[in-house]
């Protein structure tokens, strides 16, 4: 199996550190391939931002994603720029807060930035809420593998609030499969 | 990993000890990373006002018997040319990192180009030889960078990692052996002179400070190091020396990977595109496509193309307009078609077999 996931959001969400830490998941903790790039520019806090990450069983030759798979999108413009443009086949999820469209393709609708806000009081954990809501609807790597990767990743004293994080998201997803 | 950063980390395993700088996107996380890593190790890492003074760092640095390095892009290795040539023909073993971006001039700072190539083997004024390798991958980014600095030490030159910005940010596993060989350069022979070649065309290196006389100047010199600015054989048979010592051992250095000697179309790449050509014969797979990846550009070991004996076309995707396609066509008669991709971002493999399949 091979996954060709992109990330987009505004400068400052922790686009690029997301797709990090899912390659770490992939790399580190559960013996699978990854590699990770970003688009890389100067733009600073506020601008489009993205970055993808190949997750694969096998050695992964061409670093580029050049068709998704599997995208997560937290801001409008990360949309219009990236996500607009999905194939059928793919999946998307999508901080609901944060935008206002929707794809052609399947996607599920994550209310990442408003629960990390009213259940945790922090919004900036709100790409680690995706995180935790993209490993539980696809399996793309385990869930132990995300949190040991999560805990590698993120500043001291931060682990708990983030692991709760992680955990908000598996729950966002699993509730949402039971109703 | 990232890819800059498992350099730093190679750097450090070979025994780097001194890393002089000016940071420049996109090869800054090179020096943030010896910037971190140096002083707990008792090196030094030093800011520079500009890379003409790294370089000249550098070559100090590596003068009294530290293994020296910097790391740049673009506009300061242009900058650094001058300093290149100076330690070139005094013979001083050290590192230059170029994670190369879109040029000329300032070009595309944030992304992945392969335009310094040739710069990287003519770009100080003058006749000399360089080492230039090229990783694509993230261990390589490692694993080259120890390399680059037991070759500069062997042949007393500057060597060059000519990376890109994709390879430089990608990130993807990378294993560190327990120690790597770190091979010193040959001290001065009993009764040899500072710069009296043995029969390698290299003579022994002995810092300053370790027994030796020795003066180290950019002008012509004879064997003790001393000017000799207006003596017309002795300039000629230095100089010589200086591109033969590199160039005669192009073949017995060569570092490289051979897939489908056999084949009739041939793609020849280093660095990035090296992934591409891999994808696009792993998408290919009823087709028999010949690929020659090279670790060491420079001394360009023209020899390796005779591993194709039916080799029709020469295919050669490179992210400029076909600087070592030209250095191929040099050395063959069959046609070498470049496929250059500007702009900054990596070949297609689909594209790359459209081109293939061209030629069929």
């Amino acid at each position: 199996m091979k996954y060709d996931v992109l990330f987009s959001g505004f400068g400052g969400q922790g686009i690029i550190l997301s797709a990090v830490v899912l390659g770490r998941a992939a790399a580190m903790y559960d013996g699978k391939y990854a590699v990770q790039s970003q688009s890389y520019g100067p733009e600073a806090r506020g601008g489009a931002s993205s970055s993808t990450v190949i997750i694969s069983d096998d050695p992964i030759q061409y670093p580029k994603v050049l068709q998704p798979n599997l995208y997560v999108i937290m801001s409008e413009a990360g949309f219009l720029k990236f996500g607009a443009g999905a194939p059928e086949s793919a999946l998307m999820l999508i901080d609901t807060g944060l935008v206002q469209s929707r794809p052609q393709c399947r996607f599920m609708e994550i209310p990442a930035t408003k629960q990390a806000k009213e259940v945790l009081g922090k919004p900036i954990v709100a790409n680690i809420v995706m995180l935790g809501a993209l490993v539980s609807s696809t399996g793309i790597v385990s869930f132990e593998a995300m949190e040991k990767a999560v805990l590698d990743s993120v500043p001291k004293g931060t682990e708990e609030l983030n692991i709760r994080a992680l955990n908000l998201g598996r729950d966002i997803v699993n509730k949402g499969e039971n109703s | 990993m990232q890819g800059n950063d498992a350099c730093a980390e190679g750097a450090m395993a070979a025994g780097c000890r001194f890393f002089a700088g000016y940071p420049i996107t996109p090869s800054s996380e090179v020096a943030e990373q010896m910037a971190r890593r140096l002083p707990k190790v008792g090196g030094t890492f030093i800011q520079m006002e500009d890379e003409i003074a790294s370089m000249a760092a550098i070559i100090g640095g590596a003068w009294t018997g530290v293994r020296s390095m910097t790391a740049t892009s673009g506009p300061g290795f242009s900058l650094m040319m001058e300093n290149i040539g100076y330690a070139a023909f005094t013979e001083t073993p050290c590192v230059v990192i170029n994670i190369q971006r879109g040029g000329p001039s300032t070009g595309q700072p944030t992304m992945a180009a392969q335009g310094d190539m040739l710069q990287a083997r003519f770009g100080s004024h003058g006749d000399y030889s360089v080492i230039a390798l090229a990783p694509s991958t993230v261990q390589e980014m490692f694993d080259l960078t120890v390399k680059a600095f037991n070759l500069a030490d062997r042949f007393r030159v500057p060597a060059f990692l000519m990376s890109d910005e994709i390879i430089g940010h990608l990130r993807e596993r990378v294993e560190f052996p327990d120690e790597v060989e770190c091979i010193p350069p040959k001290p001065i022979k009993e009764g040899m002179l500072p710069f009296e070649p043995e029969d390698d065309l290299v003579p022994g290196f002995t810092p300053f400070g370790r027994g030796h006389r020795v003066h180290v100047t950019g002008l012509t010199h004879n064997e003790k190091g001393y000017p000799a600015s207006t003596d017309p054989d002795l300039h000629e048979k230095l100089v010589v020396r200086l591109v033969e010592k590199v160039e005669r051992a192009r073949h017995e250095i060569a570092d490289y990977d051979v897939v489908n000697p056999e084949a009739e179309i041939v793609f020849i790449s280093y660095g990035a595109p090296t992934r591409a050509v891999r994808q696009a014969l792993l998408d290919a797979p009823g087709k028999t496509y010949g690929h020659l990846n090279l670790r060491i550009v420079w001394p360009f070991p023209e020899g390796l193309l005779k591993k194709f004996p039916n080799a029709r076309v020469f295919l050669v995707p490179e992210m400029n307009l076909g600087q070592i396609a030209r250095e191929i066509q040099r050395h063959v008669d069959q046609p070498v078609i470049p496929i250059p991709r500007l702009g900054g971002e990596l070949h297609i493999p689909s594209y790359l077999l459209k081109s293939a399949g061209e030629q069929e």
